[in-house]
């Protein structure tokens, strides 16, 4: 049961990761990553670790992806679908070392044993299961042993925040910046061809 | 459970390379970041897989880590794009050329 739940898992998470390169408008792409991420949280189920599930598909399909496509949608790229869609030389050079990495990353990751013996840390599933869930195990660690990386991520988060405040707004400060600047020269032009108009009717008398 | 630690790895393998070709061959400046982004829908796999293989909970924390540094990455290359938006017609890879690369 569990080996069937992978096998549909693992292919239409590839398949639909094959989706995400391949299909030629933006919007598809991101949908089509909404699909390997339900996938992927699907796999991280059957693992048995509910909380990076419940994590997985709060932040990516909820926000990130979410986020992806009110900017498509606002920046209307649609427009743009008919032109070129993949580098004309790059390509040629691309799917190699792609598929390079891809040998070499699933020659070392067949060659990894299940860890056994003394490798193993104290959070085995019975252990989960007699704290109460994986949420329970997962507070255990994150608010004792790693209480500073996770305040880290808090300030990440924050900055990243006040970044995007910040981008958005310098954009608009410039545009009014140009609006101030444009009445000026217009004075200064007005004045000149006055000027002009003054010198000429100077010399047309 | 049943299932080796090596298939998830695998997975999460073919999905890491999936993205990084995404990344090498599209021009579209948004479905470059999405393939970043199923980069590290890969990355999240192995570091979930390699917790619960190991019994050892610190891959959790790796996760929460990366799924904040996708979010912020997702909110600092938007909000640029937006502003770039301004500037150039069509969000290609290949029109950015104002640092001569």
């Amino acid at each position: 049961m569990t080996e069937a739940a992978f096998v549909y898992l693992s292919v239409v998470a590839v398949v639909s990761g094959l989706a995400v390169v391949l299909l030629r408008s933006p919007i598809h792409c991101a949908l089509a990553l909404v699909l390997t991420v339900f996938h992927v949280t699907g796999m991280l189920v059957i693992m048995g670790s509910g909380f990076l599930a419940v994590l997985n598909v709060l932040v990516y399909a909820g926000a990130i992806i979410v986020l992806f496509l009110f900017t498509m949608m606002l920046l209307s790229l649609h427009q743009h679908e008919e032109t070129r869609y993949l580098h004309r030389y790059q390509t040629w050079l691309g799917i190699p070392l792609g598929a390079l990495l891809l040998i070499e990353a699933v020659w070392v990751a067949a060659a990894q044993p299940n860890p056994s013996g003394d490798q193993l840390g104290r959070y085995s599933p019975e252990a989960i299961d007699a704290a109460g869930g994986s949420a329970i195990a997962a507070a255990d660690v994150i608010f004792s042993q790693y209480a500073l990386p996770f305040e880290v991520a808090g300030v990440l988060l924050m900055a990243a925040s006040i970044a995007g405040l910040v981008l958005a707004r310098r954009a608009s400060d410039e545009e009014e910046i140009e609006e101030e600047v444009d009445p000026v020269t217009d004075a200064a032009g007005a004045e000149y061809v006055a000027a002009l108009e003054g010198d000429s009717h100077g010399g047309a008398h | 459970m049943t299932l080796p630690l090596s298939a998830f790895l695998i997975v999460g393998a073919i999905l890491f390379s999936l993205g990084a070709v995404g990344v090498l061959i599209r021009r579209n400046i948004i479905v470059v970041f999405l393939s970043v982004e199923l980069m590290l829908q890969g990355a999240i796999l192995n570091l979930g897989a390699f917790a619960v293989y190991n019994y050892d909970l610190a891959g959790y924390m790796l996760v929460l880590l990366t799924l904040t540094i996708a979010a912020a990455e997702a909110v600092v290359g938007l909000a640029i794009l937006v502003a770039l938006s301004r500037q150039i017609s069509g969000f290609f890879v290949d029109r950015l050329q104002s640092l001569r690369g």
